[in-house]
């Protein structure tokens, strides 16, 4: 259990998708201009992280991995080269699915997830925690705790920009800084800021 | 854009319509993997081929894909095109594509490559789209390399591994910059460039959202 918290401390504040390696970048300065925008798209990124990553680490673990498919006879083969295009193949099915489901049992969380679902499929978080999971070698469990403490910090990280710059724009801002660029600049010092979580070892 | 010259496509993305600066595209991984110039031009390299090719590609077959299921054709087009880089890197370079992990799959979602494939290679001919894609991957690896350039020569005082500035602990006079190295040193550092950028060429600069009034009362003095 103890090992479970920590991993899930870990991929919230000491491995932020967002802050510390980047990830999800595109959507995380685009959609968050508003807070209430921010906040769907942060849910839906929880939601489709904790349910794909544990998807693919089953995947890998029974098909692709090297020798993994010795039930169906064939000791020798590695088809981990395929990971790259079945793991976004898999997103992008999930994320398709999870659409239609939610349409039709909880139309309420639909509709509040809006555009943002689509735009989820090319989010690099998603494939990023993926590929992290593949290289980690983490099991079914640690997986689901994964997934779900990086869509965590990555909510976090993008409500905290969108409050920031809701109150930025009211500022008077250098004007070649204007909008994309004192974004960056902001987005750097809330990255200092989570650095000092990287000093905890757990 | 039909009537849009070849130079203009190839061109126009490197600092008029910079993907990173203006088209806000791909940014996921621009800043990970600047610390270093060497990792960072193989970096370029693999984004460059992977645009040029996807959007070659894709526009090929624009006219037999169905409308609905266009973005899954895209990405399986894509994907593939990176396997293949990710496996020639590993064949060839295997230290480099090391230090690259995840980001070199993750070019398949840097929104470049779908942002180019969706809104140029859809209406263009095959060799247009290709200078396009050429174009765009550029303007993202000028960026990349001059990000990674102050990185590396201001955070370990060396370019493409050989040492400029002898450090301090080398018995050298400078003193690296260890911030220069982390992650939030990007931000800043791509911050700064924008601006520079749209110094350059004011009409990038973007409209407030609010202006400030001017003062209406007279103040007692």
């Amino acid at each position: 259990m103890e090992h479970y918290i920590s991993l899930i401390i870990k991929a919230i504040f000491v491995e932020n998708m967002a802050l510390a390696f980047f990830l999800g970048m595109c959507t995380f300065l685009a959609i968050s201009k508003k807070v209430e925008a921010a906040f769907g798209l942060g849910i839906a990124v929880i939601v489709v992280l904790t349910v794909t990553v544990p998807v693919n680490n089953l995947i890998f673990n029974q098909i692709l991995r090297d020798g993994a498919l010795e039930w169906a006879g064939l000791p020798n083969v590695d088809l981990s080269f395929l990971g790259l295009l079945t793991y976004i193949g898999v997103i992008a099915a999930l994320v398709q699915i999870m659409e239609m489901v939610l349409d039709k049992y909880i139309p309420a969380l639909y509709a509040a997830l809006g555009v943002f679902l689509p735009l989820i499929t090319v989010n690099c978080a998603i494939l990023g925690a993926s590929l992290f999971m593949v290289e980690r070698d983490y099991t079914f469990g640690e997986s689901v705790v994964y997934g779900f403490g990086a869509g965590v910090g990555w909510a976090l990280a993008i409500l905290a920009l969108a409050g920031i710059r809701e109150k930025l724009k009211y500022s008077d801002v250098p004007e070649g800084l204007r909008g994309l660029g004192i974004t960056f600049i902001t987005v750097g010092l809330m990255s200092l800021g989570f650095m000092s979580f990287s000093g905890i070892s757990l | 854009m039909a009537d849009a010259s070849a130079k203009q496509v190839l061109f126009e993305p490197v600092f008029n319509n910079n993907p990173i600066a203006l088209q806000i595209l791909g940014i996921c991984s621009a800043l990970a993997v600047t610390t270093s110039m060497t990792v960072t031009l193989v970096m370029c390299a693999s984004v460059i081929a992977v645009t040029a090719f996807s959007n070659l590609a894709v526009s090929l077959v624009r006219t037999q894909i169905p409308n609905s299921i266009r973005i899954i054709v895209q990405m399986t087009i894509i994907a593939s095109l990176v396997i293949v880089v990710d496996q020639v890197l590993k064949a060839y370079a295997y230290e480099i594509s090391k230090q690259l992990s995840v980001f070199v799959g993750l070019i398949i979602t840097n929104c470049i490559v779908m942002g180019r494939a969706e809104g140029f290679a859809m209406q263009n001919t095959p060799w247009m789209s290709f200078l396009d894609g050429v174009g765009n991957g550029m303007g993202y690896s000028i960026l990349l390399i001059i990000v990674a350039f102050f990185r590396e020569l201001l955070g370990s005082g060396s370019l493409m591994g050989t040492t400029i500035m002898p450090l301090v602990n080398d018995g050298g006079w400078y003193n690296p910059n260890g911030l220069l190295l982390l992650p939030p040193s990007a931000f800043f550092i791509i911050g700064l460039l924008i601006w520079g950028l749209r110094a350059w060429k004011p009409e990038q600069v973007e409209a407030p959202d609010f202006k400030m009034s001017r003062h209406k009362v007279k103040e007692a003095f």
